[in-house]
């Protein structure tokens, strides 16, 4: 986890030997990449390094940004976390074509199968539908919740964040109130209200989790914006007229762009645990859709007779939050190292 | 000193006038006509108006609003749709069995969460550290609801050692409130634990850095005399500050964990309210369970001005 237990190869030791090949760590996780079109500035980095560029990105000449991709590619933890990531998203792009059965074809003759019967590896739920299948395809439910969970959470609280810490003052103060208001709700419980009185549905049970999450977005780049609006490079920016829209544009967005990052890989996560929450107590997916959290709630209703239906699911769902988890710690290293350098 | 408080308190007010807004304006959500939403599909007219009566919806929001946050305010926090109950009995009934799951968990999280923090902190690199860093992340990760499932496979059904649903009143027998909270609580507890353990282990390594403790140690100050007089002492604050965040995360979710044993708690009630669209009832839950968690956060921060000079204002 900390950048200073870890051995030489990832300390940015010698900057002019950028070279792909002096680096034993990343070897490994470069297949992944390959199939993760998602990390698009991870992937550029350890094979296309260009020396000069990468000499220029030590100098500091990169800016924030590509020395965040750089560190990040050389973070073990967070590329493999990448790749499982990514080994996820094909799973759930191609999910209902690789399934060994269909998931909704029920089967009264063979329900509760145990694990390792011949035809269903994974053995059949109460309505004999096959759950190896059933994962497969809830791999998309759960990926598309957390995705527009955190859609909302970022069209809501970026912008936001942007505007309050740019214009400070009485608009500040605020939108800082309603934040506090609303970090003030136990999470889980304001998502339940709000299912309820909007109706119980995926799509409004993650636009309350994205409304939950927020205020951590804003508060984030508000943050950020707040110290920046205070550099010198900003300062000389204004002072030579760029106008306000250009100043966030070209100096201010950029270098929200890693704590984003963090954020959205740590948010992922609790998006993931909510939902499951959610479609555990009904309020999420609904039937005969699955997602991982509802098939532990039928795994729930049977737990006495064949405990591995809801098994299952929750090691897929607990794997997936420890992915991001890491990812989050991976990238949060990243980060802290070059806050370190540039103070 | 007094100012601090003095301002701090002041600062939750406009926070609990919004959040009255939001739990108010939970009705005003509802698609639709809310009278024909709650009072169902196949309600009649009649059904409708009286339901449109009894929630005073044909009143103007201002004055709709008013009532209920003065009723709110001596107690009244209007009937039950569905049960004809107040919810303020309900409420009460409920509230003591939260706190007691959650202050238990709260509890158990700390036991974890201290100890585990110290010793890898201080142990930085070791496998016991890097043992305590990947447990706490996949503490974080593992849902708790299922963790209570397995619980509840492992303990009840296999081992038979302690009960898997129901509840009993601490003051009716402690043996037994004890024996039906544990798994409950330690099912509450464990994410609670991980998180408050990856902050812990993180502060105390901070303070480990400064520069104070590096004079402690060059002053020839014997280890045991710098970690508890320097470390410890420091590092305590952020751990208040840990706790404040935990009081929300725990009171979530207790609805789960409740839904699980089958603990009476608030969490039951509102699951129970939802899938009637009880809305009172939700209202209610919300803002008892809302203003649970502001008061708690309150003491907490002033009890970190209390530790730590630095935040009070001059």
């Amino acid at each position: 986890m900390t950048p200073s237990e870890r051995p030489s190869p990832t300390a940015p030791a010698d900057p002019t030997t950028t070279q792909p090949t002096t680096e034993p760590t990343t070897t490994e996780p470069k297949p992944d990449l390959a199939v993760a079109p998602a990390a698009p500035g991870a992937s550029a980095l350890p094979a296309g390094t260009v020396p000069a560029e990468a000499t220029a990105a030590v100098v500091h000449g990169g800016g924030a940004w590509a020395d965040f991709r750089r560190r990040v590619g050389r973070n073990r933890g967070a590329m493999i976390a990448l790749g499982v990531l990514a080994l996820l998203a094909v799973v759930a792009a191609i999910g209902p074509f690789i399934t060994p059965a269909d998931p909704n074809a029920q089967n009264l003759r063979g329900v509760l199968l145990d694990p390792f019967t011949a035809g269903h590896v994974l053995g059949t739920d109460q309505l004999g539908r096959d759950i190896l299948s059933r994962l497969i395809v809830g791999t998309r439910v759960s990926l598309l919740a957390i995705c527009l969970a955190l859609a909302v959470a970022m069209v809501i609280g970026v912008p936001l964040g942007f505007l309050t810490g740019y214009i400070g003052g009485r608009f500040d103060a605020v939108v800082m109130r309603l934040t506090d208001a609303a970090m003030s709700f136990p999470p889980l419980l304001l998502a339940i209200a709000l299912v309820a009185v909007l109706g119980p549905s995926l799509r409004n049970a993650m636009f309350a989790v994205g409304i939950l999450m927020a205020p951590r977005f804003l508060r984030l780049v508000r943050g950020v914006v707040l110290g920046l609006k205070e550099e010198t490079f900003v300062e000389a920016s204004r002072s030579i007229g760029t106008p306000t829209g250009m100043i966030i544009l070209r100096h201010i967005l950029p270098n929200t762009l890693s704590p984003l990052t963090v954020a959205v890989a740590v948010t992922a996560g609790y998006a993931m645990l909510s939902e499951a929450g959610l479609s555990f107590l009904g309020l999420g997916v609904q039937p005969p859709d699955a997602s991982w959290g509802s098939m532990i709630r039928e795994g729930f209703l049977y737990y006495g007779r064949s405990p591995w239906l809801g098994i299952f699911p929750g090691v897929l769902i607990a794997l997936t939050v420890f992915t991001f988890v890491t990812l989050g710690d991976g990238l949060r290293d990243a980060l802290g190292r070059e806050e370190r350098t540039e103070s | 000193m007094l100012k601090f408080f003095a301002m701090r308190v002041l600062t939750t007010v406009p926070v609990l006038v919004l959040v009255t807004f939001v739990a108010f304006g939970l009705v005003l959500l509802i698609p639709g006509d809310p009278a024909v939403t709650i009072a169902g599909p196949d309600a009649t007219v009649q059904q409708v108006a009286a339901v449109r009566e009894r929630l005073g919806l044909d009143r103007p929001v201002v004055v709709q609003y008013w009532d209920w946050v003065t009723g709110a305010l001596s107690g009244d926090l209007g009937t039950s749709l569905f049960t004809s109950r107040a919810v303020s009995t309900s409420i009460a009934d409920g509230l003591p069995v939260t706190i007691a799951l959650a202050g238990t968990a709260l509890v158990i999280s700390l036991l974890i969460a201290v100890p585990t923090a110290i010793l890898s902190a201080l142990r930085r690199g070791t496998w016991l550290d890097r043992f305590a860093t990947v447990g706490s992340s996949l503490g974080i990760a593992l849902p708790s609801f299922w963790l209570g499932l397995v619980f509840v496979l492992i303990f009840s059904l296999g081992l038979g050692w302690l009960p898997a649903t129901g509840y009993v009143a601490i003051e009716e027998d402690p043996a037994a409130w004890l024996a039906h909270i544990l798994l409950p609580a330690l099912t509450l507890g464990i994410a609670g634990a991980a998180e408050s353990t990856r902050q812990l282990r993180g502060s105390i390594i901070g303070v480990l850095q400064q520069d104070y403790i590096r004079t402690a140690r060059s002053k020839g100050l014997r280890s045991r005399m710098v970690i508890g007089k320097h470390v410890m002492k420091n590092a305590s604050v952020p751990l208040v500050t840990v706790l404040g965040l935990q009081i929300t995360g725990l009171l979530g979710g207790a609805v789960l964990v409740e839904q699980i044993f089958g603990v009476p708690g608030l969490g039951q009630i509102a699951i129970n309210a939802v899938t009637t669209r009880d809305i009172p009832v939700i209202q209610g839950i919300v803002l008892v369970a809302v203003l649970v968690a502001v008061v708690c956060n309150l003491l907490v921060d002033l009890a970190y001005g209390y530790l730590n000079p630095k935040v009070r204002p001059r």
